[in-house]
């Protein structure tokens, strides 16, 4: 945002080479109606009367306030026709796509509110109309930005059906899920649609949101964006403690998951804390036949922003190092405000292969790109 | 490694309430023919937080033949006072009277357990000290509990648990921060919930062993609301000391919050410095259970992202079961850190440890 960083050189090399996969890009509509094109009669008229109906108390503005207006967007990325940031695919490239020489770039779109509305059915048909508009609008106009899959969470069957219908459509190349459920990923009535990724090819982008109507932290809900920020790791946490000791990757060994916008700093910590208190706690949990650590090596990967930026630059390299660097993906999350650079968001070298895996080829293997 | 390490003071080591009918004697009149009325003395209100007999809260060689582990003082002497060559310990209950709903019963139940502490431990052994167990969701009673029990200087912490019903740095519980502050008593935010909210903000898990591992992360919830909400601010001679869920989580959650500091400043404005600065002054972490990485190179480098010798403390969370035999550090600790970790850090924290 606004930090003045005056001890950073641009690291140049990173990513003028080869292009590089930005896991992690948010298009937006110019309006709400723009979905309506997607909708049936019925929910046309509910999108404009009613509308939409999350857990939490406001109608069209999220529980914590931003610190720059539409929900906290670069201050560089709103549009001259006053429309919303990420809204303008010309304005997109120009900041991101042709700026940064981006191969592909992973959509991860905030609208479409599959996961969150209350009413299912309300849900899956805006889940559908998000993911037409996804493939149609961006997609068809710009084949580098490749569509991630909304489905209601709350609603299997449709959940499913909406999976089954973009399988084998290349523009679509992962099923987004917001950790936020009403329960953790892991627990089993989630299985099904879990199954259904991965039986139809598609990995799990798990990108931070959701409005579960469960507090922030354990102990409630904080007051500050200064404490939700920074509450997104925790989700993070909590998600992969889930889905590990629920069993799924025992249950469903080929489920790939991306763990997108939570940094990725609190990873090995939580990995060695599983495998410890696993050890002394293992009779609770006989389905798992493997460490908790083994598990997350297999079938977990990270993306990078909001990057940590530790007060040794070379830190972060041992963290990297512990998590493996065939596991982390480079990600910018434009055009949100906290978004990463990719001349700057590694402060501390990386050696040419490293770069090469974490901005281009772990993601290309991840998501199946050629 | 192995201690003992003559004269260390251990920061969290849990006797055990027998059962309600022990706190009988310790209840005033009024509440001992209500308690007796509503036969509450039969139902032992154990914290469900810590079931006393998951292997990981009860290690094998220090259950005693009869009752839960921690409820024999003789035990609990040769074990963990002669066992690891103990100068003082402090003793943390985990009990439910906390987390009674009705604010009345439940500081009646916290005063119990005070008085019983001190009558039944602190007084049959010169090397216990002692948390006051307060009714946090009652910021006037606890504050009131704090004051009373005060007087004793046995008494050296306030006993809180990071999950309760909101936000530790919420304002609403100062009076309990400017208490303890007046009274040189830092406050001990303990592992476990309340269960007002699920423990982790995607809602309730299904196992103990992902309660167990949240714990960590609802410290990393507490230290953003309370460096956030300003109590650091408004009390700057308060030390607040995290119990039971390691330590390695601490780097990550620095280099995050003063990340959001920076960019997110403007919403805080009364912060005079980053996160992890006011962490490094005013927050402390017993050690057990160490959540060490594997190898003792990736501990060295831990111990230096964490940038400060002052903030760890020892404990070894008896009779909880983290390691064996002695082993209650990891290898690999720094020689410069051990004496403090053992003993200065505990005495700097604790002011009523120095008489």
């Amino acid at each position: 945002m606004n930090v003045a960083v005056i001890d950073r050189q641009p690291d140049i090399s990173s990513q003028t080479k080869l292009g590089i996969v930005d896991c992690d890009i948010h298009p937006y509509t110019k309006s709400p109606a723009d979905l309506d094109q997607f909708l049936s009669e019925r929910w046309r008229k509910m999108r404009a009367s009613i509308g939409g109906r999350s857990r939490s108390p406001f109608a069209n503005a999220p529980n914590y306030p931003r610190m720059s207006p539409f929900t906290g967007m670069r201050m560089d990325s709103y549009p001259k026709d006053g429309t919303h940031p990420g809204s303008d695919l010309g304005m997109m490239q120009e900041q991101l796509l042709d700026l940064f020489n981006v191969s592909y770039g992973l959509m991860m779109p905030l609208l479409g509110r599959g996961a969150d509305e209350r009413n299912v059915e309300f849900g899956a048909a805006m889940a559908t109309a998000a993911n037409e508009w996804e493939a149609q609008v961006w997609c068809d106009r710009e084949p580098r930005l490749k569509a991630g899959v909304q489905i209601p969470l709350e609603y299997t069957e449709a959940a499913i059906k909406e999976i089954e219908k973009r399988a084998g459509d290349r523009r679509f190349t992962h099923v987004m899920i917001p950790p936020r459920g009403l329960e953790p990923l892991g627990r089993r009535r989630y299985w099904p649609i879990l199954e259904a990724c991965a039986a139809n090819g598609f990995s799990i982008a798990l990108h931070l949101g959701g409005t579960s109507g469960h507090p922030s932290t354990g102990g409630g809900w904080p007051s500050f964006y200064h404490e939700e920020h920074p509450s997104y790791p925790q989700s993070k946490e909590a998600l992969v403690t889930s889905l590990v000791i629920e069993g799924v990757f025992e249950h469903i060994p080929n489920l790939r998951v991306a763990l997108v916008e939570g940094g990725f700093a609190w990873l090995p910590s939580l990995t060695w804390r599983l495998d410890k208190h696993y050890k002394r706690l293992r009779e609770e949990v006989p389905h798992l036949k493997r460490l908790p650590s083994e598990y997350i090596r297999s079938n977990i990967w990270v993306t990078t922003q909001p990057i940590e930026e530790p007060e040794r630059p070379e830190d972060l390299l041992a963290t990297c190092e512990w998590i493996g660097w065939d596991r982390i993906m480079f990600s910018t999350d434009y055009p949100h405000w906290d978004q990463d650079d990719p001349r700057y968001a590694f402060k501390a070298p990386l050696t040419e292969q490293q770069k090469r895996m974490v901005f281009r080829e772990n993601a290309l293997a991840f998501y199946g790109l050629e | 490694m192995s201690v003992p390490a003559p004269g260390a003071i251990d920061c969290d080591i849990h006797p055990a309430l027998p059962g309600m009918q022990a706190l009988v004697p310790y209840l005033d009149e009024y509440w001992r023919a209500h308690i007796l009325m509503r036969g509450l003395e039969r139902d032992n209100y154990t914290a469900s937080a810590f079931p006393p007999n998951a292997p990981i809260n009860c290690r094998p060689d220090w259950k005693p033949a009869k009752g839960s582990a921690g409820t024999d003082l003789e035990l609990l002497r040769a074990q963990a006072l002669d066992g690891f060559g103990t100068r003082y310990a402090i003793c943390n209950v985990l009990h439910g009277a906390p987390a009674v709903f009705s604010e009345d019963l439940s500081a009646a139940m916290c005063r119990a357990i005070n008085d019983w502490l001190a009558a039944e431990w602190l007084s049959k052994d010169d090397r216990l000290r002692a948390s006051i167990v307060v009714p946090m969701h009652s910021p006037e009673l606890a504050a009131k509990e704090i004051e009373r029990m005060a007087a004793d200087p046995r008494f050296v912490q306030v006993l809180v648990w990071e999950m309760g019903e909101l936000p530790l740095g919420r304002r609403i519980h100062w009076p309990i921060y400017r208490a303890a502050e007046r009274l040189d008593l830092p406050i001990g935010i303990h592992a476990g919930s309340s269960y007002r909210h699920p423990p982790t903000n995607l809602g309730w898990p299904s196992y103990y062993l992902e309660d167990y591992v949240s714990w960590s992360t609802g410290f990393a919830g507490v230290l953003n609301s309370l460096i956030t909400e300003g109590v650091f601010v408004e009390f700057p001679r308060l030390k607040v000391v995290l119990m039971e869920s390691g330590v390695t989580w601490l780097p990550g959650w620095m280099w995050r919050a003063d990340k959001t500091w920076r960019g997110v400043r403007a919403e805080v404005p009364w912060l005079e410095k980053s996160p992890a600065a006011y962490a490094r002054e005013h927050v402390r972490l017993t050690v057990q259970p160490f959540d060490a990485p594997p190898r003792a190179d990736q501990l060295q480098r831990i111990i230096e992202e964490i940038g400060s010798d002052e903030m760890l403390l020892f404990s070894t969370d008896y009779p909880h079961w983290h390691f064996d035999d002695k082993d209650a550090l990891p290898d690999g600790l720094p020689e410069h850190l051990l004496r403090k970790l053992l003993v200065d850090n505990a005495l700097k924290t604790f002011p009523r440890l120095s008489p």
